[in-house]
Order: structure tokens, then sequence, then C-alpha cells
């Protein structure tokens, strides 16, 4: 594909490079390299190597349909895996926080409409998520908002981003200081005075110009990145975010929305969500759901040297997990259906290559705020490959065939 | 399919006017029939109850709400696991348990149609990608209007032909089955923090009134003549002194009467049933609300029953859910949609101790023993909000039997017991009315014509329970009553047997009702252009990937309407 219009950056790049470093045909492992094979003999392997393990692993999800994740949640049932996915090492604590202390959230529309002051903690969407601003925050144009001058931004990050070149206000965190000054946020949103001179380098002055300006809004809008959950504290930053937010609806209306960055990730945890009551790490080993991260989550298990096989789907561990987990993730029989050539299909024992959903597949997605989209197909996938809901459908059939072994 | 002869049961059928008689049922292609041939598998009912499959009214079972309340709350789920079996996917309970649990755990009571009364229209793809996963049970979702941009600028411009023509737009784009109105023009007003509480109030920016929006929709949905009535959750929910908000909104829109069925139903009006000034000064609506249901025809209501449990409230209402909220301290979670409606969650604990909670056990009880009529008060529990849907062989029992009432008032809050009308209600429902409140009411009240009963030509949707009328007292052996409800003998869905002596022994896919009313071109062009012209302005989403096509739906089941525009 030459070129797209009306793309964002990530989103042109999604087609264009989407017939960038295929995989075309179905291989399987024969004396150490990858061989070709045909779908059903990939296939027949895969499910031999899942029937065969005590605690295979699925893992992956993001990037795929939710039909896809259905699926890959009655693969898991049937051989008795854990079911993962990618939030497990991006927003995993948001959800745990979540858990914890609720979620004051809206769709996008209602903040492009009724938000005077927009906050960006630990993310920075001009990168990530290059349309946010236009679309849903400060640049766009709502109903009752309708240009920059109506709106007011404060960044929160441990470094001036592009983002934060935006902002009214930029507050320069300390790295690791977010849940300090979450918690002075709240401290003097509740009425309390904050006995110390700095909180996380933010001098106390600017801290209580922050809670002002969050209290005499109309309408207040934190989105929150990694920045949040993967620094020290993680579940406790997110939860500290969360309550600040539901704290402020005690005096204005206020909402929170995590900047999740995955393509579908939103949707597999609605998916999981809705069919086994847990959103990810999900372990499936006892012929229920079971849910303890930590302990069923997908880089603790392996890292612990548990897993036996794992099944890999539109994902690419080998590349993202911490090199413990890695280590032993190698030694193991990989599956990998993926659309493109990674360190995760080079070092699997079987490889089925799928099509890219939303080019070449169609299904169904999640947005960041929980609102459902259909992906279409634009483009015919190469000659051979399939979508990932196909493969899936006729791995679980071979399973059952094969008769699951325990 | 093979034919079945269901043999010599008591039957209850309301609708066909059949109390308690034994008698056969035959069952062809999925269908009641007159009768079948000589090697029709034969089931012997002797000495149990037959009647049609259950049919709920009002149950949050699938969404954007329920998932966001699933997600929220694993500590819900983790002490009521639901293992595989040959027949079953695996899942959770508890208050809001996962689909396929879902799907079985109705089919277990004996239902087979259940609806979800709440659905964001922009959010529901998601719905229906719940509900096309729900097993064995038929179902449909209610959309959310109460707050809709587009049906507020039609209100206040009093264009009631394009806001015909746009509910009927907007029931085919979401695939939704009726009007849903959650506090009319209060959710807007949580925008700002704000709510509306009486009818006359008015909504921020838009200047109109709920009573005006009310109106408007149930003039709606007589034009577009909608197999059911407008569902309504009125303003105020859960504030002291709002039954007399019910009471006018009952009022508002009496004069929009439809011939043989009702104009509107207002849905767990225990919730918005309540007298006093302040929360220690809460006394019951039920008898003024029941009254007015008793002297009018068209409206009916359910009582959402409360139960003495650990619940998760979850509504559209979202600045309730906040109110609730601050007393409860619990978790909270809000899901603002815009242009359209809102969302609040809030995890609970009702007590006997508890005067309020006390309060609303009672209140709605007196509501289902004082209307008088079982064909205008329905069994809920506004699952998961009174409590989950599993109760309802509990709020059977206290139904048929004033001993099992008795029992419990003993140990509730004494001022609340003092202060209820409960005590001195001696009625007790007869299977025959169990059988009208809990399918055949509901069902005519869908407009369901092919549920609810078991007539020639009806969907051979039967419920078989292990109660023998004629040897069972229920008033004593309420107990009995309820374990028999708890656990379906059999229940057989579009003639297939799916549960067997209360486990499920088979897994089919159950269809997904929604309604298409046929409304002039022109109108529908007027209207059109109004929306292409603002869609983009109020929506994230473009207005040619909003409606849900129906190949979405896993089993698809239109039902045509002939609109008067």
């Amino acid at each position: 594909m030459d070129s797209v219009r009306n793309g964002c950056a990530i989103s042109v790049s999604r087609f264009t490079t989407s017939d960038k470093s295929r995989l075309l045909k179905p291989l399987v492992r024969k004396g150490g390299k990858l061989r070709p094979t045909t779908f059903a003999r990939a296939v027949d392997r895969a499910a031999r190597i899942l029937n065969n393990a005590k605690y295979p692993l699925l893992y992956g999800w993001s990037q795929t349909s939710c039909e896809a994740i259905s699926k890959g949640i009655e693969l898991a049932e049937l051989v008795g895996g854990l079911i993962d996915n990618t939030t497990t090492s991006c927003h995993g604590p948001t959800i745990l926080g979540v858990q914890d202390a609720g979620e004051a959230t809206c769709t996008l529309g209602e903040i492009r409409h009724s938000a005077d002051l927009v906050v960006y903690w630990g993310c920075n969407p001009v990168h990530s998520h290059p349309r946010h601003t236009n679309r849903y925050t400060i640049f766009s144009k709502g109903r009752f908002r309708k240009t920059r001058k109506d709106r007011k931004l404060i960044v929160v990050d441990v470094r001036k981003t592009d983002t934060a070149k935006l902002a009214d206000r930029f507050i320069q965190v300390e790295p690791n200081g977010d849940y300090e000054l979450l918690t002075a946020l709240r401290t003097a949103i509740n009425g309390e005075e904050i006995e110390q001179d700095t909180i996380a380098g933010v001098p106390v002055e600017t801290v209580e110009e922050i809670a002002n300006m969050m209290m005499e809004c109309e309408f207040g809008a934190l989105f929150f990145g990694l920045g949040l959950t993967m620094s020290a504290g993680k579940h406790r930053n997110t939860e500290a975010a969360l309550a600040l937010v539901r704290d402020l609806n005690y005096v204005t209306k206020f909402v929170i929305v995590p900047m999740r960055g995955w393509f579908n990730v939103t949707g597999a945890n609605e998916v999981s969500t809705w069919q086994t009551g847990y959103p990810y790490a999900v372990d499936l080993t006892q012929g229920y759901p079971r849910f303890n991260p930590g302990d069923t989550s997908a880089i603790d298990a392996i890292a612990r040297g548990e897993v036996d096989a794992a099944l890999v789907v539109a994902s690419d561990p080998v590349s993202h997990f911490p090199r413990e987990a890695v280590k032993h993730l190698l030694k193991i029989p990989i599956i990998a259906v993926e659309p493109k050539r990674t360190p995760t299909s080079e070092a699997a024992e079987v490889v089925i290559p799928s099509a890219i959903l939303g080019v070449e597949a169609a299904g169904t997605i999640y947005r960041i705020d929980g609102v459902a989209l259909e992906a279409r197909r634009v483009i015919a996938p190469p000659v051979g490959v399939r979508p990932d809901v196909e493969i899936l459908d006729t791995m679980i059939k071979r399973v059952k065939k094969l008769g699951v072994k325990h | 399919m093979p034919e079945l002869l269901i043999r010599n049961g008591y039957v209850f059928d309301p609708l066909n006017g059949i109390e308690g008689e034994r008698m056969d049922i035959a069952v062809k292609d999925g269908k009641i029939v007159e009768s079948v041939g000589r090697k029709a598998r034969v089931l012997d009912a002797s000495g149990m109850t037959v009647m049609p499959g259950g049919v709920d009214i009002h149950s949050h079972i699938a969404g954007s709400k329920a998932n966001c309340a699933r997600m929220m709350r694993p500590e819900d789920h983790s002490k009521d696991p639901e293992p595989k079996t040959r027949h079953t996917r695996s899942g959770v309970g508890h208050t809001i348990p996962s689909v396929f649990t879902t799907g079985y755990r109705y089919a277990r009571m004996g239902y087979t149609t259940v609806f979800e009364p709440a659905t964001p229209p922009l959010k529901a793809r998601h719905t229906h990608e719940e509900l096309n996963d729900i097993p064995i049970i038929d179902k449909g979702c209610f959309p959310l209007f109460g707050n809709n941009w587009f049906v507020m600028e039609y209100v206040k411009q009093g264009r009631i032909k394009e806001l015909a023509a746009y509910v009927a737009w907007m029931l085919e784009a979401t695939k939704g089955y009726a009007i849903k109105i959650v506090n009319p023009g209060g959710i807007e007003a949580w925008r700002w923090g704000g709510n509306l509480r009486h009818l006359d109030d008015t909504v921020p920016n838009f200047d109109v009134t709920p009573r005006e929006i009310v109106r408007a929709l149930c003039q709606v949905n007589k034009i577009l003549d909608l197999p059911h009535a407008v569902h309504i959750h009125p303003n105020g929910l859960s504030e002291p002194g709002n039954y007399q908000t019910t009471l006018d909104t009952m009022e508002c829109a009496r004069d929009f009467r439809r011939e043989g069925r009702t104009t509107m139903h207002v849905t767990h009006a225990q919730f918005t049933g309540r007298k006093g000034w302040s929360w220690p000064d809460v006394r019951s609506g039920a008898p003024e609300i029941a009254d007015y249901v008793n002297a009018h025809d068209h409206v009916s209501i359910d009582p959402g029953q409360l139960i003495f449990t650990n619940v998760t409230w979850m509504t559209a209402d979202g600045p309730a859910m906040f109110a609730l909220y601050k007393l409860a301290k619990t978790k909270w979670f809000n899901a603002d949609v815009e242009a359209e409606t809102g969302a609040g969650i809030v995890s609970a604990t009702y007590k006997k101790s508890n005067y309020v909670n006390a309060m609303q056990w009672g209140i709605a009880l007196e509501l289902a023993l004082l209307v008088k009529d079982p064909w205008k008060v329905y069994l809920t529990t506004d699952h998961p909000n009174g409590g989950p849907f599993t109760s309802y062989p509990r709020v059977i029992s206290w139904l048929v039997s004033n001993q099992a009432r008795q029992r419990l008032l003993d140990k509730i809050n004494k001022t609340a017991k003092r202060r209820l009308n409960l005590p001195g209600i001696d009625r007790e429902y007869s299977l025959y009315e169990i059988a009208t409140i809990t399918r055949a009411a509901t069902a005519k009240s869908l407009g369901l014509v092919s549920k609810g009963h078991l007539g020639s030509g009806a969907d051979a949707d039967i419920a078989i329970y292990d109660i023998e009328p004629k040897k069972i007292d229920p008033v004593k052996e309420y107990k009995a009553v309820r374990k028999a409800f708890a656990h379906a003998a059999y229940t057989i869905k579009d003639g297939r047997t799916v549960v067997k002596k209360g486990e499920v022994v088979r897994s089919v896919q159950g269809r997904t009702f929604w309604t298409k009313p046929k409304v002039s071109d022109d109108i529908m062009k007027t209207m059109i252009a109004d929306l292409e012209a603002k869609f983009d302005d109020y929506y994230t989403v473009r207005m040619a990937n909003y409606p849900i096509e129906e190949r979405y739906l896993t089993a698809s089941q239109m039902i045509t309407t002939n609109a008067g525009v």
C-alpha cells in the first residue's frame, strides 16, 4: 500500500508497512530450523503441543479482534491453560487500582463537549495517541467548549515532553514521586494542610494552586499513562489517581481515562471479563476461572518456570518481557500466530501467519473508553494467510479431535 | 427434532386461563402443537407443575455497565466459581455472573427469556456481543432515550413526528427492543455534577423538563406501536419522598392510552416509592403507588425486590449512584456516554438491621401484595440492584407464604417493622398468580405473542417444577416451593430439554429480539438530514459506523411494527 488518507502516523504505518517482513507460510521447526509446511500440519502440531502441556500459556490478544479473543478463551478452557493479555505488562496496575477504588470515567466525546480542564499525567499523547488532543481534548470542538481558549491544560511528567510544551502548566515531578504528589493533591482537595515545603520536587504552593485549578473547573478530565502504571508504586499510583478524581467529584465534575496503548487491549479485557469474570491473568487449569495477578499473570508464571508451552497470538513477548521470563520462554515450545516476523516467531516451534486486523481482516475492537467499533477489511490478505479467528477455530477443532490428555 | 409429549402435569397457563389442570402438552419443531404422533418422546410430568418458560422483564445481565461491574469486583466472583462440565462452559457468579453462567442459572430456574433494561445506544454493540454469548435464553435490550440530545432537541422544538422517526432509526441502529427512560434529563444535569429530582425541573442548556421528555416518548411509543410500553425509571431514585415524583410520572402521560396495552412500565418501584423527608424518616409509599396502579390501566410496575445480601448497584442513573456511593463508601464506578446517557456502579450490602434497607425490603413486598391485579406487577429484583436474579425463588416463597414473611419480619429492624404496612397484609399468591407475574404478564407486557403461554403456536419454552399442587401447601411448605423454583425438574427451550433435575444437560443458542418500526420515507428523510447535520458534532464515531448490522446478532429475531407517521 502506497498512501493512506486521514490516518494518524500510527494508523498510516499500520497500512503502509502491512506488507513488510510478512510471514506467508506456516512453519514448523524440524531439525532445529523452521521449515514451511501446510496449514493443517501446523495446526496439528500446535494442537498436540497444547494437548500435551500441563500448564500452557495463551498470551497476546491485544492486536486481534474480540471474536478471536473469544476463541482464545475457549481454547484455554479446553486445554486447561492460563490466558493472559498484554494488560499484564501495561495497564494491569490500572485495573488493580480500579478494583480497589472504582473509576469515574466517560466516553471521549463527553470530554470533548465539556472539559474545561485537561490533565495529562505520565503520558505523552502527542506521540503515543497523535490525534488525542485534536479529537477529544484541547484542540477539539465540542458543544460547550469550542476552542483551545476554552480549556486549560496541565501536564505532569518527569521530563518536558512534546505534550508538556502545549501545557498551560507543566509540573515536573521527581521520578517515582507520583504517588506522593497525587496524595498531596488529595490532601489539599480534602481541605487539609500539607506540612512539607516540597512534594516530589514540586513546591507546596504549586500543589495547592493545581488543586485549586482542579476544584474550580466545571468539568475536569485526567488522562494517565505508563508513567503512572509502571513507575514505583504501580497500582498504588493508579489507585491514588482514581481516588483523587473520585474525591474531586464531591466539589465538581471530574473524570479519569487511562491512555491504553495496544490496538484492542481494551477489547481483550472486555471479552475476558464477560466470559470469565476477570479482565486478564485468568487461570483455567482447575476447570473454572481463577484470578490472582502475581500468581496467574503471564510474566510471573513464566519466570517461575511453570509454563511448559505457549501460544502467542498477535504479540511479541520475547521482545517485551523481562529477561528472566524470556530465558524460560525460549526453553519451551512456542506457537506463534502472527502476521509478521518477530523475535517470538523466530523462536517458535510452530508459526502460523495471520491476517492484520483492520487491514486484511474484519472484527470487533474497543476504543480506550469502551466504545465498541467494527474494524473493517480493506484489502485481501496474502494468499493462504487466514484471520486469527479462523486459525483458532481450526485449532479448537483439532484439539477436540485429538482429545485432551488430562 | 423429535416430537415431545409432556404428559399428565399440573399445567398453569394464565394467558389461556388454565389453572392447575392435569393435561398433556405436545411439542413439535420447537413449537407447542395440539397433538403429536405415537412416536413422540414422552416426558412424564405426573405430580409436577408445568408452566411456560419464565420471562424476565428487567435484569441487568449484559453490556458495558455489567462488565465494568464484573471488572471492578473480583471479590464478587472468587467465592462463586462455576466449573465447566461436559455440556457447559466455566464461569463465575455471584451478583454479576459471567455470561455463560448467566444463561445457565436462568435456565436452571426455568427461565427462558430475559431483557437487559438499560443499554447506552453508543455501546449497544458491546451489549449485543454479550447477549450473543449468553447461552440458552432468548433476550433483548432496551436502549436509553431519556437524556439523548437529539430527543431533547426534538422535544424542545415540538417535532414529534421526527422524534418518532429518530426513535425508529435508533431501535434499528442499536437492535433495541423498547424505549427506556432513566432519570429523564437528570443525567444530562449530571454532566455538571447536578441532578433533576422533580418532573418540572429544567434540563440545563436544553430548556426542557422531564415531564416533556416522558410525555413525548410515550406519545412516540404510541405512534410507533411498539410491542412494549415505555420502560421508565423516574427521577429522584432512592431519595426520601420520591414516591410523589413516581406518581407524577405515572399520571403525566395517562392520555396516551394504547388499546389493550399499557402506556408505561415503572420499573423497580421500590427504589422510587419512598415517603418522608430524610433517611431516618423514610416511610413506605407503596400504598399510594399501589392505589394508583389499581385505579389505572395504563401503567404497570415491578417492585425490584430487595434481598438481604451483598449486591451490586448499577444503573444509567449516574447522579443517583454517586449519591448512594457517598452513603455506602465502598467502590464507585461512573461511565457517562456522550450525548446520550450515563452509568453508575456501587458495591453494597443490605442488612436486616439497617432501617432503610429493612424499609426497602418491606416496600417492595407491599407493592407486590397491594397491587391487586397480578397482570400489573411483575417479579424482579432489578438484578443485581435489589439482589441477584438467583433470589427469585426466595421472593416467590415470600409471596406465597405470609408465614415466610412473618419469619423474616421478626428479624428486621424493629422501627422498620413498626412503620411498615407489611405485618398487616395477609395476601398470599397462588401458583397461578406466580405463573402470571413471572411469565404470562411479563410476556404480555413485552408484546411477545409466542412467549409466556402454552397454547398452540407458542414457542416450546417450558418449565417443569417438582411441585404437586394438590399435595403441597405453599403457605407452610414455602421452603419446598423455593427449592423447586430454584432447580427446575426440566427446562425445555424451543422443544429441547436443556435442564434436567436442576442441571444443564444441553446448551443452545437463544434469539435476540429487536423492533423495527416502519416510518414513512418523507419523515425519515427529514430526520436523517437533521441527524447528518449534527452527528459529527455530537459524536466521536461517524454516523456510518454507528448502526449495528443485523448479521452482528447470532440469532436475530426482528419484530416489525407499522408506525402512524
